[in-house]
């Protein structure tokens, strides 16, 4: 087993540094050109074609932004630490108040039919809307951007803990509430005692939903409407069509959202059962 | 509060003809030697600057001189001007005087000469308290925001007693939006979106004001280097162009030249809406095949070498507006003293623009990242006119191509509300004069002009002249009328 690992880890190294290495080959500049004439400096230089930039530059870039992660140096050039907290904030924001929501509506929808049935239409028609469709709408009724980037991850976030919760939540066995029944416990009690935790698995994995597709999003929203955030530094960087500056985010973006992912998995894993 | 040319005048150690953290030579020897230097040294640091080509610009970083409140700056300002005054504003002698004879002396005899303090409350009761200091400013990060934008590193809204962040913002609907939230005090928008959006149209009406114009001319039609042999218009059906928003002169000047063309701008070719930094990246994937886009982006394109200048709009129409600095109707009359000292930091500093000789600072001090976040180099050409048009090997030298002038003239809102009812943006009947009187505040904005010394038009009408085609702003529906493609 241990061997299988350690080879699955070397072969995606090697694939790794054989990607990179055509990266690397493929886009090299070519020599830096000295003693350009004004007429080329205006031009932007002799290189005929821009191009991507090799991993070589993208590192090197790497490495400069984040060595300083938090400098402000004005309203609209901060730092990608920064940035990646802003955007996190927001998240977070329009996430925890989407599960306060959602969690305890989806145990009303799994337990009562009848309110399942008179909700079900609701949520059928308002769960497939794209989240940032609402964006003009809730800058028009919020009137604040901050405001209606939380309502846009919020929007987007509530239906998969929702719709996650209420499965969960109405597919209890139902030996399980009998007993409880026999017990005499009270209706808020079991579902305390017994159905909560015996949904929980499903209502997190609901919650991972979540958090991804509000990760997704949030870039997305920062790209509309600016000001801070990851999504604001990508569409400042790409202003400037500064690639390099691009991939950067990109892997940072990717990074964090695995973060975020990891930590609702390794919360799931706490709550789950063997039947 | 960094705050330019401040410093106490009744100080022999400190110039008043340099910003008081400037980083010139002279002004960095001085603050190392506190005894002053000698006349030969002075002589020496000047020809070494002169040699290098240095300004004495304010250093990038804020600092120098705080006041506890706007009241403090403002009785500092009479003083300053006082003395200046009275040494007839040569600074060598008042600092030599100072030397002599201390400056509690000379603080002493003047107030014996002129009553200060009733100068300094005479000077606040014009202005008045401002009722706000911190505020913010939307921009889109584009040459014509120059004046908005390098009156905050370049210090000029500071002048004023204001502590703006200027906002960079992604596009002129989110511009319109946030003014409308009041998330910004002001903005930088399009000359038509104050009238549009007092109109309502393309948005809720709002009454909204335009104290100043920002630029003229500076801007052009960009297209795709695989169109090199399209030069004639005729040739461009079925392109497609981008424009930065509906209610923009980018929009209604392409329109006009087309037309103009024999093109019918909504049958033969097709219009977007783009907004102004995705345009480089659209033309580069083949999603436009042109567009007529404030710079730095039609510059950026030829940077690319994705595209070229195929005409400047000043060669459409000289002199013709652009943007512009507008807020709403209810920010200046809560307001009132706030809304003041805005406005003459922004006339002040359009007319700071217009000067040739201060472009290259400028290009400077708006290309990082914090502004518009683009190389100096494609910067200093638009705003220099010393630029290459990315078709022939050669650098033309049009020092006009962008120019600053704040005065919006009436005539010119009108002509845009021509255009906005002949391409069927409004309809009905207007009226054209009442509405740009309404929103083009061009009285007050000569008032501020005079004030602060620039002579501003005797009149606010004028007769414009597009493609050779004059534009009378009594007869605006016979303007209309004399168009052979029109959706009236």
């Amino acid at each position: 087993m241990a061997s299988l690992n350690m080879k699955a880890t070397l072969l995606s190294l090697l694939l790794l540094l054989v990607g990179l290495g055509i990266w690397e080959a493929m886009n090299q500049a070519p020599a830096a050109s000295t003693g350009l004439s004004e007429y080329e400096r205006m031009m932007g230089g002799a290189d005929q074609e821009a191009r991507v930039p090799p991993p070589s530059q993208v590192f090197s870039h790497a490495w400069d932004e984040l060595s300083d992660p938090f400098y402000d140096a004005g309203p609209n050039d901060k730092g990608i630490g920064i940035q990646l907290a802003y955007s996190l904030y927001r998240v977070l924001t329009g996430y925890l108040a989407a599960a306060l929501i959602a969690i305890p509506l989806g145990f009303v929808i799994g337990m009562s039919p009848l309110m399942h049935k008179a909700l079900n239409p609701f949520i059928q028609v308002l769960r497939p809307i794209s989240p940032l469709a609402w964006m003009p709408l809730a800058l028009f009724i919020i009137r604040d951007s901050e405001g209606s980037a939380i309502f846009v991850i919020f929007i987007c976030s509530i239906w998969p803990m929702l719709i996650n919760t209420a499965f969960g939540v109405a597919n209890v066995r139902t030996d399980w509430i009998k007993v409880a029944r026999t017990h005499e416990l009270s209706p808020l009690k079991t579902a305390f005692l017994v159905i909560l935790p015996a949904a929980a698995p499903t209502i997190l994995t609901g919650m991972r939903i979540s958090i991804g597709i509000a990760w997704l999003v949030i870039v997305a929203a920062e790209m509309l409407v600016g000001g801070t955030g990851i999504g604001y530094y990508v569409w400042n960087e790409w202003n400037n069509l500064d690639l390099n500056s691009v991939i950067f985010s990109i892997l940072m973006i990717g990074l964090v959202g695995m973060l975020l992912d990891m930590t609702l998995a390794a919360v799931t894993k706490l709550v789950q059962y063997e039947d | 509060m960094a705050t330019k040319s401040l410093g106490n005048p009744f100080d022999a150690d400190t110039s008043l003809t340099h910003t008081n953290d400037c980083s010139c030579r002279l002004c960095q020897a001085e603050s190392v030697n506190p005894g002053g230097l000698s006349d030969d040294q002075r002589l020496a640091l000047l020809e070494q600057q002169a040699e290098q080509g240095e300004g004495h610009s304010q250093s990038a970083k804020a600092g120098g001189m705080s006041f506890d409140s706007s009241d403090d700056l403002l009785d500092r300002a009479v003083e300053s001007a006082i003395v200046r005054g009275v040494f007839g504003h040569n600074d060598t002698s008042r600092r030599n005087f100072i030397r002599l004879m201390g400056g509690g002396t000379l603080a002493t005899v003047l107030g014996s000469m002129i009553p200060l303090e009733k100068v300094k409350a005479a000077v606040k009761e014009s202005m008045g308290p401002l009722e706000k200091t911190k505020l913010k400013v939307g921009f889109v990060p584009i040459t014509c925001a120059t004046p908005i934008i390098m009156a905050q590193p370049m210090g000029f809204y500071a002048k004023y007693g204001l502590d703006v962040d200027v906002i960079k913002t992604a596009g002129w609907a989110v511009a319109r939006d946030m003014s409308l939230n009041g998330e910004y005090d002001a903005s930088h928008m399009l000359t038509p979106m104050p009238l549009a959006m007092s109109m309502g149209a393309g948005s809720t009406a709002t009454p909204y004001i335009m104290p100043a114009v920002e630029n003229i001319n500076g801007q052009a039609i960009v297209l795709h280097n695989k169109h090199k042999d399209k030069r004639d218009p005729k040739q461009w059906k079925g392109f497609k162009f981008g424009v930065p928003f509906d209610y923009s002169m980018h929009n209604f000047l392409l329109r006009y030249y087309v037309a103009e063309h024999g093109l019918d701008p909504d049958q033969d070719i097709q219009i977007r809406v783009v907004p102004p930094p995705e345009m480089v990246a659209n033309l580069r994937a083949g999603n436009l095949d042109g567009y007529l886009s404030p710079d730095p982006f039609n510059q950026r394109a030829v940077f690319e070498k994705i595209g070229f200048l195929h005409i400047l709009t000043k060669d459409i129409w000289e002199g013709h507006p652009c943007c512009a600095f507008a807020c709403s109707q209810k920010f200046a009359t809560e307001m009132p003293n706030t809304y003041a000292a805005l406005f003459r930091a922004i006339v002040d500093a359009t007319h700071f623009s217009a000067k040739a000789e201060n472009r290259e600072e400028i290009a400077r001090a708006i290309s990082p990242k914090n502004y518009l976040n683009q190389p100096e180099v494609v910067v200093r050409q638009v705003l220099t006119g010393r630029y290459v048009d990315g078709l022939e090997e050669k650098i033309y030298d049009v020092p006009d191509r962008i120019d600053f002038d704040p005065f919006p003239w009436h005539s010119m809102a009108v002509w845009i509300l021509t255009q906005m009812k002949r391409w069927g943006y409004i309809s009905g009947d207007v009226d054209y004069k009442k509405i740009a009187e309404q929103v083009y505040v061009a009285s007050e904005t000569g008032k501020v002009m005079e004030e602060l010394g620039y002579t501003p038009p005797a009149t606010t009408y004028k007769k414009h002249i597009i493609m050779g085609k004059t534009f009378d702003y009594n007869e605006p529906e016979e303007y209309i009328n004399s168009f052979a493609i029109k959706r009236v």
